[in-house]
């Protein structure tokens, strides 16, 4: 089978003592940016890229994937243990993970989050294995039309996930795709708002977005409020297993948060915080069983089941990235960012041009999960410890990379004045509400959505209806357009805005 | 007319302006028409967009009632100052001015000032603990940046190092 010897090619590429070894390296720099509030992928990742140039490209990309991966574990037991999101997919971990561990059941929840995230991971990357062949055949059957209308699908969707406002969450992408025309235009050569800078003429660098916004923007806004009493339970993780009844209860809602989160995180503009929130959502509607905690109050269930989804989710979420070359959210941004350094172009032919990248990177996912798994369970101790390093020296050290980091891009201090710029201007999205990720995801497809327009619009010979009248774009768009109208409808905007209020 | 959410109404004006002046630059390049679209053409469209959502936004914070009035609140200058401030600083210190004739000053430098001014922008300040970050720091830096990925930096002072 074509699967198996993908897959046989794949862990022979991530068994190497180097790739393992970067494995590692990502899982643990995820867990430990994971259990950092604060501290998010994004902006480690984005800290992180400059670093790459000196890797080989599939170290470098297993490295920055098990970031991605491992901070989701990381984040759950920030919930679990103090009460505050490690990372923003664990925002409803916190719900019923902290009222555990306030009873006093804060191993049975860590176990409960790791195998579930284990499980689903093991899951998560099979589909990936699975799906990515065929869905490659797809892609080659796009034209410049299809491009353009799924490029559409995938910011919709992103808007689907920023939590405030629509309007706003949209006119943001528009200002992202506005920012990444920035530059010289590939097709006459005029240089479009560059202001006579010749550093200007390349384009706004994409590192110096990501730092400045999500970087130094949250450091300025994480300062102006008061540090918050934390509690800590160091001393109450005892019996770490969960008991047989905890068990019977784990399993279903590990299965149904697992396929869903699957599910979710192929969807443009899907991933892991959007899984788990739909996770907590479908689990909360089940009936519970006799003699159950109610949701809220320390329920096993409420654990596992958005811990698995959005696992699954930020595994899957790499399968538009790989087979269509779309990024689906801010993290796939960045790892598009990644692979362009090392002059792959991210795309269906990734798969054909470079196939021991491809499935090496797959295999390394597996990997990196069972790591995670034998690294977080024993390790707890350690993380909680690390929760007490004050955040006023942390600060310091994060400015210091990233300025380190735009630097060493190009060897040039323009980047260091733009990341300034951008600080500043990440500081205004956030005190106006403005959630800066859909911004980043357009500043990506920016430059993509106009050569395709372009080329869409000159085939038909500047007929808009090739959009429509294409099978495969009119279908896509119409996707879009139910989207639009989904989290348009009463209820569904009615719940969703409860489920954001959680955070 | 009274404003109803500050943050809405001031995110919409701010969108609006940005459009505007998108839109306004986009006339300069050549627009085309959709069969042949100019470096123009997708800019102007796409700063109209902004313009319309920024317009709608501003509008919608007018008309909609907000329980809280969604006050924008107090600027954090303090942090915004000290985190941009040594963000610049470094930039001055890694690289020099050679407009004003200013010599790079080196990495190790530039690290302690960036330490020392960006701590500034929290509550409690204490210089040793301070000193100590930033020399971990460095160290840290040297051996990651210049030792194991081969970074090229001015580590020290350009009249020290020549």
């Amino acid at each position: 089978m074509d699967l198996i010897t993908n897959l046989s090619l794949g862990f022979g590429v991530a068994f190497t003592a180097q790739n393992l070894l970067y494995a590692f390296i990502g899982c643990m720099l995820g867990t430990l940016i994971g259990v950092l509030p604060g501290v998010g992928p994004v902006a480690t990742i984005a800290m992180l890229l400059p670093a790459t140039y000196a890797l080989p490209p599939v170290a470098a990309l297993i490295m920055l994937a098990g970031i991605y991966y491992g901070a989701q574990y990381g984040g759950s037991t920030t919930a679990i243990l103090v009460n505050l999101p490690g990372e923003s997919s664990s925002v409803v971990t916190i719900l019923d993970g902290y009222q555990m561990a306030r009873k006093g059941r804060a191993g049975p929840a860590l176990a409960a989050a790791g195998l579930g995230s284990f499980f689903a991971g093991c899951v998560g990357t099979l589909i990936l294995a699975a799906f990515a062949a065929p869905l490659t055949e797809v892609a080659f059957k796009f034209g410049p039309a299809e491009y353009f209308s799924l490029m559409v699908l995938g910011l919709i969707g992103a808007v689907v996930l920023a939590s405030g406002s629509l309007l706003k969450a949209v006119a943001m992408i528009i200002l992202g795709l506005l920012l990444g025309l920035v530059g010289t235009d590939v097709n006459s050569g005029v240089a479009r708002y560059s202001f006579d800078i010749p550093e200007l003429t390349d384009g706004i660098g994409f590192i110096v977005v990501a730092m400045g916004v999500f970087g130094y923007g949250e450091i300025i806004a994480n300062l102006s409020v008061p540090e918050a009493q934390r509690e800590v339970f160091t001393g109450k993780v005892k019996h770490l297993y969960p008991t047989k009844e905890d068990f019977k209860r784990m399993i279903p809602a590990v299965l149904r948060g697992t396929a869903l989160g699957s599910a979710l995180g192929i969807l443009p503009g899907g991933g892991a915080l959007l899984s788990a929130f739909a996770a907590y959502t479908i689990e909360k509607k089940t009936k519970l069983k006799p003699g159950e905690v109610p949701f809220g109050q320390g329920n096993i269930r409420g654990v596992a089941a958005p811990e698995s989804a959005n696992n699954a989710g930020s595994q899957t979420s790499f399968i538009p990235l790989l087979t269509l070359g779309i990024p689906p959210n801010a993290v796939m941004a960045l790892m598009v960012g990644a692979m362009t350094i090392h002059n792959i172009q991210p795309g269906p032919q990734v798969m054909t041009s470079n196939p021991e990248l491809f499935w090496g990177l797959i295999a390394s996912m597996w990997i990196g999960n069972l790591m995670l798994v034998v690294l977080n369970l024993p390790m707890i101790g350690i993380w909680i410890k690390l929760l007490t390093v004050p955040y006023r020296w942390l600060f310091p050290s994060i400015v210091l990379f990233c300025a380190i980091g735009v630097y060493s891009t190009n060897n040039n201090t323009f980047d260091i004045w733009m990341v300034a710029i951008f600080g500043v201007i990440g500081y205004i999205f956030i005190k106006l509400g403005a959630e800066p990720a859909p911004l980043l995801l357009g500043f990506i497809l920016g430059p993509m959505m106009e050569e395709n327009l372009r080329r869409a619009l000159l085939l038909s010979r500047g007929a808009w209806s090739v959009f429509v009248t294409r099978p495969l774009s009119a279908t896509l768009l119409g996707m879009a357009v139910l989207l639009l109208v989904i989290v348009l409808l009463p209820s569904v905007k009615k719940q969703r805005e409860e489920a954001f209020v959680e955070d | 007319m009274k404003v109803k959410s500050q943050k809405d109404f001031f995110s919409g004006l701010m969108f609006l302006l940005i459009g505007l002046g998108f839109a306004w630059g986009a006339t300069n390049y050549n627009i085309g028409v959709g069969a042949r679209m100019g470096p123009g053409y997708f800019p102007l469209m796409l700063g109209v967009i902004l313009m319309v959502l920024g317009g709608l936004i501003a509008f919608k914070a007018m008309v909609i009632e907000s329980e809280t009035g969604d006050k924008i609140g107090k600027w954090a200058w303090r942090p915004l100052g000290f985190i941009i401030g040594s963000n610049i600083l470094f930039g001055i210190l890694l690289g020099g001015l050679p407009s004003i004739g200013l010599p790079s000053m080196g990495l190790i430098v530039a690290i302690y000032a960036l330490t020392i001014v960006s701590a500034k922008a929290g509550d409690v300040f204490k210089l040793k603990e301070v000193l100590v970050v930033a020399t971990v720091l460095a160290i840290i830096s040297y051996g990651a940046f210049i030792k194991l990925l081969n970074l090229q930096f001015p580590l020290w002072p350009a009249f020290i190092s020549g």
